[in-house]
């Protein structure tokens, strides 16, 4: 998978497993739900934030907690502040701290499972409690330690999340690797005088690869759901606003004393649906990816 | 006749696991042995096949040679030089020139992998190919050296996308492109169609023919074995029982073993009805195996004799050898 012909043949392979994999996704309805929620929010990310502004209102204290109108269309905060714009620029915070933690969460425990299943014995024990010891200590309260310790900023935000989420992944890819490294074709590798890193790179991480693209998918959720929890208990960065940012700053201000409902709701509405989103192309790539699981 | 691989009384035995509990009340670790004491030589261009039911040890003897399973004790020459010896880059060389082919061309092929990929693989991995056009020349001659033609339409094929026979000729090709001088071949056709089989059998005979390549043939269908090797060693729970050439292992077999497994092959249109013999129970445990000859539990003619005393495995006629007590020669 990883050593192609030439540059032409790697794009006309590329096409063809896209297109295969394409052909099973879009049966499937659950996917393409999760993938339209998730196109939305992506391009709400990236181009959005060009076309609003979340800026204070300068003077007036009619322009301050006003309820959803046709200039506001979700109101507005303490400060003036247009919601709609808020939750818009959030989501860019939001989704690239959630993504970023999942990358490192996948990349940790895609290496300490396929290590950990492939060369087995000691080094598998050792690696194997401590994935224990990230599964059974609470998350949350390990978070808040670590980014307290931390101090807060954005990078460390990723940091937190990503190396308290890839111990259920480390586990997963750990048990495909024995099973793939059992393989006839792998013992052919090393009958042809292949190393160990080599047969790891290039026939266990292509064959374990699905699993691990499935996981994201499903990691990511939490990720973002982690980022969110962490912002609103105010071990966030106050100055990058994000969903969990506008739900701390809402909680904090009294929003639910003033029965400021449109402050509170829709960004809480938007981490639920990007959630749902991921969690509906995790199960739908599940089912495409283990065919077990496919209708017929 | 030189001896290209010299194999001395090769054992491969495994340990199975011992529970918590069972090595806190300090029994002893069951011990498999899967191959006890097997000795024999393979000459350079020569075929020898060894054959014997499921469980008699002939994968893990030919894996036990490559240096797949470690060996136990014994000793593995190949071009007079110490196998178990090797350090790390004279295996790698020794890597290149003995390859094996295995059974299931469904399972030993990567399925993410292409058909250039897999046949590129034993190149890049060696270090053996400096450009592209260098490499893409030796996977294309590989390609049609295993009897696949325009191999340029199949490179970007994966094997799913192939028949049966056409992968294990693809697997042959990744063997090929390293030009070996020794393939251990494991069951090679037993997974494939009776119509494809004569192929592979043809082109792995042509290219001993051709090359010199030489063959550990595995088996368990002596007419096969019978088919296509020069000599053929009968396996039977660890131990070579008989080894002679291919016509006089099965026209004249001295082994009640291999009379019984001899008696059994199939023979179109045959006039005369033989007694077939067929032999009672299965293969014994090779965690427990009988004392005294290892086959008399189901042996026919068994003596009193053969359940204490091991026979010698001594050479009955010149090149004919045999482990029985009920043999004179």
């Amino acid at each position: 998978m990883l050593q192609i012909v030439n540059r032409k043949d790697r794009f006309i392979l590329l096409k063809k497993n896209l297109a295969s994999f394409w052909g099973i996704y879009r049966r499937n309805t659950m996917g393409i739900a999760g993938l339209v929620i998730l196109v939305c929010f992506a391009l709400m990310a990236l181009i959005g934030p060009y076309f609003v502004t979340y800026t204070s209102a300068a003077e007036g204290i009619e322009k301050v907690l006003q309820p959803p109108s046709a200039e506001h269309w979700l109101g507005t905060d303490d400060l003036g502040r247009d919601v709609f714009a808020g939750v818009v620029i959030g989501s860019r915070i939001s989704l690239v701290v959630g993504l970023a933690a999942t990358v490192i969460s996948m990349v940790i425990g895609a290496v300490i499972g396929i290590v950990s299943g492939y060369y087995g014995k000691t080094l598998d024990a050792l690696l194997m409690r401590l994935t224990d010891i990230f599964l059974v200590i609470p998350w949350l309260p390990l978070m808040l330690v670590m980014a307290a310790l931390l101090g807060p900023s954005l990078g460390n935000i990723i940091l937190v999340i990503g190396i308290t989420g890839w111990a259920g992944t480390a586990r997963i890819i750990r048990s495909q690797t024995l099973s793939i490294k059992e393989r006839p074709y792998v013992e052919r590798a090393r009958a042809i005088g292949s190393g160990d890193l080599h047969i790891m790179l290039h026939h266990i991480l292509p064959n374990v690869f699905p699993l691990i693209f499935a996981n994201t998918i499903l990691v990511a959720a939490v990720a973002i759901l982690s980022e969110t929890t962490l912002s609103f208990l105010g071990m966030g960065d106050p100055t990058s606003i994000s969903w969990g940012m506008m739900l701390h700053f809402a909680f904090e201000m009294g929003a639910v004393a003033f029965g400021a409902w449109w402050w509170l709701i829709p960004p809480g509405i938007c981490v639920v649906l990007v959630v749902l989103g991921f969690t509906f192309i995790g199960y739908a790539l599940d089912e495409v990816l283990n065919p077990k699981l496919r209708r017929r | 006749m030189t001896a290209l691989v010299d194999v001395d009384q090769l054992e491969v035995h495994f340990t199975a696991r011992a529970g918590l509990l069972r090595s806190m009340f300090g029994r002893e670790t069951p011990v498999v042995r899967a191959v006890d004491g097997v000795s024999f030589t393979l000459g350079k261009g020569e075929i020898l096949c060894l054959a014997g039911e499921s469980g008699s040890g002939k994968t893990t003897t030919g894996k036990a040679i490559l240096r797949l399973v470690e060996p136990t004790a014994g000793k593995v020459y190949y071009a007079g030089e110490d196998v178990r010896a090797y350090n790390r880059s004279k295996l790698r060389s020794f890597r290149q020139e003995a390859q094996i082919i295995f059974q299931d061309p469904y399972e030993s092929l990567n399925p993410r992998q292409t058909v250039f990929n897999i046949v590129a693989e034993p190149l890049e991995v060696n270090n053996l190919c400096h450009s592209l056009a260098e490499k893409e020349e030796r996977v294309a001659r590989a390609l049609i050296d295993a009897g696949l033609h325009n191999p340029q339409e199949l490179f970007l094929r994966y094997p799913h996308e192939l028949s049966g026979g056409q992968r294990q000729r693809l697997a042959i090709a990744g063997s090929l492109v390293l030009d070996p001088k020794f393939i251990v071949a494991d069951e090679p056709v037993s997974m494939l169609d009776l119509s494809i089989r004569a192929g592979i059998l043809k082109l792995m005979v042509d290219l001993r023919d051709q090359k010199g390549i030489s063959y550990l043939f595995i088996t368990h269908d002596l007419s096969l074995a019978w088919l296509v090797s020069d000599r053929i060693a009968i396996m039977y729970l660890g131990k070579i029982v008989e080894l002679g050439s291919a016509d006089t292992v099965i026209k004249d077999p001295l082994h009640p073993y291999t009379r019984a497994l001899v008696s059994v092959i199939p023979a179109p249109r045959r006039k005369v009805i033989t007694r077939q013999s067929l032999l009672k129970g299965e293969t014994p445990d090779p965690v427990n195996v009988p004392p005294g000859c290892r086959f008399h539990p189901r042996c026919p003619v068994a003596l009193p004799r053969c359940r204490e005393e091991v026979p010698p495995y001594r050479e009955v006629r010149p090149g004919h050898f045999a482990a029985c007590h009920l043999i004179n020669g």
